[in-house]
């Protein structure tokens, strides 16, 4: 049963095309990761999920909803996390669950009822009544969250939930998303944090220039596109042992900058041909998520 | 248009107002009291000031001709400040709009809500004026109440123009153009501070096709206890410029922010 059912999206913007031809399917109690570089269109297609871009081509199913045709409709069951914040600084904690949840056609009585759950939740117990300037960044991010929740949501978008949060405030986020998922609830997430989408995600996409690249669970599609090992490398002098060893013991390497990356089935003949050099270090460790989407992406800057 | 109607019968654009609302309550003894020293001053100083030089207007005292033109340009720039600055800061800065459109709720809704909120913001403070008026003893007639809801109207004409501003702006600063170049050309040149028939009839004509002309042919012979001439068609001008403005901003915020 699926929850997100989208087929050969398309947008263009100015000529440029932002998202060209892609499915997406988000299945119900999964949390699904949309993941890119900068400009590749997530935000974008979050927007058409959500009804508030319409596509220039393509089908968009939100729990059994057309969209944009019933976009709000679909909406009265779906919690929104944006990439900005966007509490409202006039209002306190409560009141800003309270305004919220008027949107969604909730009585004062129905909002108020669910408050106490929802600062449990977010983890700020008595500070219902905090002004929004005196939460930390952390704190907002959950209110936030909590905010998004209001409405007791079958599915939650959540557009990068972790930027700019400190690693402690990072996990209290990571359990909160857990609990949703036990709590039967569906997630779909944009990060840039590889970390987070192994951690968190059962299956996920990556995309480029509006294009799906692979889709599937994280430890698979490691194991699909990437060597299980890698040994980075880096320290003066790395170009000329990168030259003479790294192409011969490693099925795939790269040199960027000052660090040579060796991917392979087997490192111990890296791990050997490191012994005697004093002024390298190494990092030896599996294939990770980061592997995938540098490999799959490219090393160059997005802006 | 048909998507602002439904919008309308399906009175979610109320919780945006109410939001609005409820923000200004929290700052509403500040707000009041602006609304209410303002006029005061402004009455006080220039009418009686001023008002010594001239022994009457249109027969009655200056301070009282002076009154019935303030209540209807303290309500222009309450719904333009509303509509421009606290809605730009909104729709913006603050991004306000982005959460409740991520919720069940239109951009129809959301404007809707906006417009409405400018024009509730002209009544408080066009009937602020017409308590101030009162206390000096100026306005006396019963024909005064009906400048509460013109007042609603006159803020539904400057906030759906200011809408198209706020639809348009980059940074508060656009604004600025919007104030010198249309509003405050109103407030000198469509009856506030002298009567309209004393300029050349070039100068008659332009005032005739500006709002607040019209909104000063109502409101000044209500605040005196007359009844308006032709009070139909200034009714009509000001509606039309406020639902032409709201038209042209919906389509421009829907450009703006759903495309």
């Amino acid at each position: 049963m699926s929850v997100v059912r989208a087929r050969g999206l398309r947008k263009s913007y100015g000529g440029a095309e932002v998202v060209a031809g892609l499915d997406l399917e988000l299945r119900r109690g999964e949390c699904f990761g949309l993941l890119g570089p900068n400009g590749a269109g997530k935000t974008t297609t979050l927007r058409m999920l959500l009804g508030l871009t319409a596509p220039d081509a393509g089908s968009i199913e939100v729990l059994g909803r057309p969209v944009p045709g019933q976009a709000r409709e679909a909406r009265v069951r779906v919690g929104v996390v944006p990439q900005v914040d966007n509490l409202d600084p006039d209002f306190t904690v409560r009141e800003n669950l309270l305004v919220y949840g008027r949107y969604f056609g909730m009585s004062r009585r129905e909002v108020e009822a669910r408050v106490p759950a929802l600062l449990e939740f977010a983890a700020l117990e008595g500070r219902a009544a905090s002004r929004i300037q005196a939460l930390s960044g952390g704190m907002k991010r959950r209110l936030v969250l909590a905010r998004a929740l209001v409405n007791d949501p079958d599915l939650v978008f959540l557009d990068e939930p972790t930027t700019g949060l400190d690693p402690q405030a990072r996990h209290l986020m990571w359990e909160r998303l857990r609990l949703l998922l036990r709590q039967g609830k569906s997630i779909l997430l944009t990060t840039h944090f590889m970390d987070e989408a192994e951690r968190l995600c059962d299956r996920l996409a990556i995309i480029d220039h509006g294009r799906l690249l692979a889709e599937g669970a994280p430890h698979a599609l490691i194991a699909e596109h990437v060597e299980p090992e890698v040994v980075e490398v880096y320290g003066e002098g790395v170009e000329a042992w990168y030259a003479a060893h790294a192409g011969p013991l490693s099925r795939r390497a790269e040199l960027h900058g000052e660090t040579a990356f060796c991917y392979t089935d087997a490192a111990a003949p890296l791990v050997a041909s490191l012994a005697g050099e004093a002024r390298l270090r190494f990092v030896h460790r599996r294939a990770n998520l980061e592997d995938l989407f540098l490999k799959l992406t490219g090393r160059e800057m997005r802006e | 248009m048909s998507a602002a109607l439904r919008a309308l019968a399906s009175r979610r654009w109320v919780a945006v107002w109410r939001r609005n609302y409820l923000v200004w309550r929290k700052l509403a003894a500040e707000s009041v009291a602006g609304n209410i020293v303002d006029p005061l001053f402004y009455l006080l100083g220039f009418g009686l000031g001023f008002g010594a030089m001239i022994p009457e207007v249109d027969g009655v005292r200056y301070i009282a001709f002076l009154a019935g033109g303030t209540v209807c340009y303290t309500t222009m720039l309450s719904a333009s400040f509303e509509s421009l600055y606290s809605g730009f800061a909104r729709m913006h800065v603050q991004r306000t709009w982005e959460g409740i459109l991520n919720a069940p709720v239109s951009l129809e809704d959301v404007v809707l809500a906006e417009w409405t909120w400018a024009a509730s913001k002209s009544l408080l403070s066009g009937t602020a004026v017409l308590l101030v008026a009162t206390a000096l003893g100026l306005g006396q007639s019963w024909t005064m109440l009906l400048i509460v809801p013109l007042a609603f109207l006159i803020g539904l004409a400057f906030s759906g123009m200011g809408l198209v501003m706020t639809a348009l702006a980059k940074s508060y600063d656009f604004f600025t153009y919007w104030f010198t170049l249309v509003l405050t050309p109103q407030m000198m040149l469509c009856g506030v501070f002298f009567p309209l028939a004393n300029m050349p009839p070039w100068l008659q004509a332009l005032a005739s096709a500006l709002p607040l002309s019209h909104a000063v042919a109502l409101g000044r012979p209500l605040f005196l206890g007359r009844w308006p001439a032709d009070p139909l068609l200034h009714v009509a001008v000001l509606a039309a410029y406020g639902l032409a403005g709201f038209a042209l901003a919906l389509a421009l915020f829907r450009r703006r922010l759903l495309s």
